[in-house]
């Protein structure tokens, strides 16, 4: 009975593997860390545990139904979706091959390891200093003579750079 | 055990999150460029996020303190002026003192240096909170600071070029900041709801942040060439539930849809 009971779970995590994310299609909700655990309530109702990547991500909804219809088509009938906070969500948790996958699409993929909370919570100064801002490789020709254009850019996780070589804009994911 | 006192600060961290992203939320489709209009909205997103994740958190505390079943909506639309304990700051409109003599009702230069005095608090605040006692709150903290960064990074950004720029984007970034930095005296003023969250652990007397929030402002006005006006005497009442004029008319815009179609889903 475990045994089948686990068999169920990992055809759930297979299943929930398949479901992409509704703004960056060519990367999974797992491979972006944004499904957190699948388990079995006490009254047996699936649990499907998912994180917001930012506060205000308006692709929340989607995913819960995205997951839903998922579940609906492999035969898990019954599940409930638990939102939670914390750990918070970063980049951090991307995969080496959901980075490959961004870079393929066009989008060029977080630099550097910044999420961390622990990280966060011992830089004391919040100061502004004018810092070196990130220059991603530009994922069309792979230079990386770029300059960002805009910080904020298509989704919440994005900023707008541009090539200075090939001179094409592109999306990158930010740090967060 | 939750106490009123701890509701009411969840819903003072709420009500500065929707109420300034509903401002800034202002400038879609009025940017003063591409660039900047979805800048604004972005952050208005965030922080409209930060403020659903609060009331949701404020929703569960009500149910355990008065048994009530509210929901994020009831707080953000079905509360009147009075309820609402946002900084005075936040509900000001973008129009700044100079805006007789601008081009429009809108000074960019009132919405840069606001969303820098605030982010530059709410960096060293949320950081506090990351150690709360209340664990959904530093949960709600650790997810904010990332995104309260990267507003503090925006807003500083503009203030140095406006500071350092021409003539006329130093001339109105100096008004706005002495127009906006009296309203800041009320951030750190301390009452009974501070300091019973102070005691619980729950979150940081504010007052013990200001040394560090001025030394941070200091600076990058400095490096902004800007002069610190002198500090204010008044201080503000909006956290009490004492709003400015703007206000209503800024509730009106909020809350006119959800009032007159209580319930509606799409």
């Amino acid at each position: 009975m475990i045994a089948t009971a686990e068999a169920s779970l990992d055809r759930v995590w297979e299943v929930l593997d398949a479901v992409p994310d509704p703004e960056i299609p060519v990367v999974s909700i797992r491979e972006l860390g944004i499904l957190r655990d699948v388990r079995r309530a006490a009254d047996d109702t699936l649990e499907i545990v998912i994180t917001p990547t930012y506060s205000g991500c308006p692709a929340m909804y989607q995913i819960a139904e995205d997951i839903g219809a998922a579940l609906n088509d492999a035969g898990f009938a019954n599940h409930r979706i638990e939102t939670v906070l914390a750990p918070a969500w970063t980049t951090d948790w991307m995969t080496d091959a959901a980075r490959d996958k961004l870079r393929q699409y066009g989008i060029a993929p977080p630099m550097g390891n910044c999420g961390s909370n622990e990280h966060v919570a011992q830089e004391r100064p919040i100061r502004f200093v004018p810092r070196v801002v990130d220059k991603p490789a530009c994922p069309r020709c792979g230079s990386s003579h770029t300059e960002r254009l805009a910080q904020f850019g298509s989704t919440a996780c994005k900023a707008l750079y541009r090539c200075m070589d090939c001179r094409e804009p592109f999306d990158y994911f930010k740090p967060y | 055990m939750t106490t009123s006192q701890h509701l009411s600060y969840v819903l003072r961290l709420a009500d500065n999150a929707l109420i300034l992203g509903q401002r800034n939320g202002e400038w879609c489709g009025h940017g003063p460029v591409l660039e900047e209009d979805i800048a604004l909205a972005n952050i208005s997103l965030d922080l409209i996020g930060q403020a659903r994740l609060l009331y949701s958190h404020a929703a569960t505390l009500d149910a355990e303190l008065y048994g009530t079943k509210k929901t994020e909506d009831d707080y953000a639309y079905f509360r009147n002026e009075r309820d609402f304990r946002n900084y005075t700051l936040t509900e000001l409109p973008h129009a700044g003192p100079l805006s007789g003599t601008a081009r429009s009702d809108r000074d960019y230069a009132v919405t840069v240096v606001r969303n820098f005095l605030y982010s530059t608090l709410m960096a060293h605040l949320w950081t506090a909170l990351m150690q709360s006692a209340d664990a959904q709150l530093a949960a709600i903290a650790s997810k904010s600071i990332k995104e309260t960064r990267y507003h503090l990074n925006h807003a500083s950004d503009w203030l140095l070029r406006f500071g350092d720029g021409t003539e006329e984007s130093h001339r109105r970034a100096q008004a706005a900041v002495d127009y906006l930095m009296p309203y800041t005296r009320e951030f750190f003023s301390t009452d009974d709801v501070e300091t019973s969250i102070a005691d619980a652990g729950i979150g940081p007397l504010t007052a013990d942040l200001e040394t560090a929030w001025r030394e941070d402002v200091d600076a990058t006005l400095a490096q902004a060439t800007l002069q610190k006006p002198a500090d204010a005497k008044h201080v503000t009442t909006g956290k009490l539930g004492e709003h400015s004029e703007h206000m209503g008319f800024l509730l009106a815009e909020l809350q006119g849809l959800a009032r007159q179609h209580p319930g509606a889903t799409w």
